[in-house]
């Protein structure tokens, strides 16, 4: 599995990297019993983006803040914000995995690397959008 | 209990026990045992619909001949009666009535195997959906249990690096001052080329006779061919 989403990504940084503007892309495999490659994008190292895979799909997640981040007071607000905003974001959804707000895209197991390019940029830039326009439910 | 549901209650409990529990190994491996037992048995069903399908046919072409030969035969009866030969008029409707009892036993088989055909249909249909209903739940406790590991394994290598995970405030601070440094210096760029295109136009208009700085020696000289004109100035 490892070694399938291995090749999968192939090209992987290239592409994305040309696809944002001749940004520099690494790519960094993560140790663990599931395959897990980090992608850093130049000038956006805070925000990496983590391509998982499973059985069913390709997963491109990027985690956004932690519960303990969020204003208390504002906690329901922003849920709702979450839910409404979700079918406006192209290509990404909000979800929450443990405590950690992400913002991931999900593609077929069979998604060429040109796809998750494609989806990693997208989700990069929603995620930044994101982090700016929600910052006011943050601490 | 269907994989979400469970999925729904593991979530009130910690992410760890979320990645741990909601692949349970024995339920997950029947399951798989029961979409390998269903495609067996549609397996099985296919090939009985075949063999069925194959009899059904055999006896529609039985019951459409003896049908056929059953008119023949009352028409050569009617004949014989025609002719005034009673005896093989009576002989030809015992031939009818054995033919008819034939039809009768082709026509129940064909409607029994006509019931086993749509039998058969169903099974197929029925493990079909239990398969795709099976894999579909799979495929949630798989998804969700990968996810969680992939957020423990990211989790753990934040951790080991030494490094804190900033907040997102933090993040998204640090990008924006980048972004903007970036676009300073773009700037700043900027203008150095201008300022430096502005010199190289001037030295070239210089070269070229045109501008205060092509006049400056003819100025100088004259001021000091004036000064010599009149050597008592200042004297």
């Amino acid at each position: 599995m490892e070694q399938s989403l291995k090749d999968k990504l192939e090209g992987l940084d290239t592409i994305t990297g040309m696809l944002m503007g001749d940004l520099v892309v690494q790519l960094h495999p993560i140790p663990g019993p599931v395959p897990v490659v980090q992608v850093s994008i130049e000038g956006r190292e805070e925000l990496p983006i983590y391509v998982t895979c499973s059985d069913s799909q390709i997963l491109c997640l990027c985690y956004l803040w932690n519960d303990s981040e969020v204003l208390v007071e504002r906690r329901t607000e922003l849920l709702e914000t979450l839910l409404d905003l979700n079918p406006s974001v192209p290509l990404s959804s909000f979800g929450r995995i443990g405590d950690r707000y992400v913002l991931f895209g999900a593609l077929a197991l069979n998604a060429r690397a040109a796809d998750i390019a494609e989806d990693i940029a997208a989700l990069s830039d929603n995620a930044l959008d994101a982090l700016e326009a929600l910052s006011e439910f943050l601490q | 209990m269907s994989v979400i549901k469970k999925v729904v209650t593991l979530l009130r409990g910690s992410a760890r026990e979320i990645a741990e529990n909601v692949v349970d190994a024995n339920a997950t491996r029947i399951y798989e045992q029961e979409i390998m037992d269903a495609k067996q048995s549609i397996l099985e069903a296919r090939s009985s619909l075949a063999d069925v399908m194959a009899r059904e046919m055999q006896a529609n072409r039985a019951v459409t001949r003896l049908e056929g030969e059953i008119a023949h035969y009352e028409g050569l009866a009617l004949e014989a009666l025609n002719k005034a030969q009673e005896a093989l008029a009576e002989e030809v409707a015992g031939k009818v009535a054995a033919l008819e009892q034939d039809l009768e036993e082709q026509r129940q088989a064909q409607q029994s195997f006509a019931s086993q055909v749509s039998q058969l249909k169903e099974l197929i249909k029925a493990a079909e959906v239990k398969i795709r209903e099976h894999e579909r739940q799979i495929a949630i406790a798989k998804t969700t249990e990968s996810v969680y590991k992939a957020t423990q394994s990211i989790s753990d290598n934040i951790g080991n690096s030494g490094s804190r995970l900033a907040s997102a405030r933090e993040s998204l601070e640090r990008i924006k001052q980048r972004h903007e440094h970036l676009a300073d210096r773009l700037q700043a760029s900027e203008q150095l080329d201008r300022e430096l295109g502005d010199k190289a136009l001037a030295s070239k208009l210089a070269a070229a006779g045109i501008g205060q700085d092509a006049d400056r020696q003819r100025l100088v000289m004259e001021r000091i061919r004036a000064r010599q004109a009149k050597p008592t100035d200042g004297q």
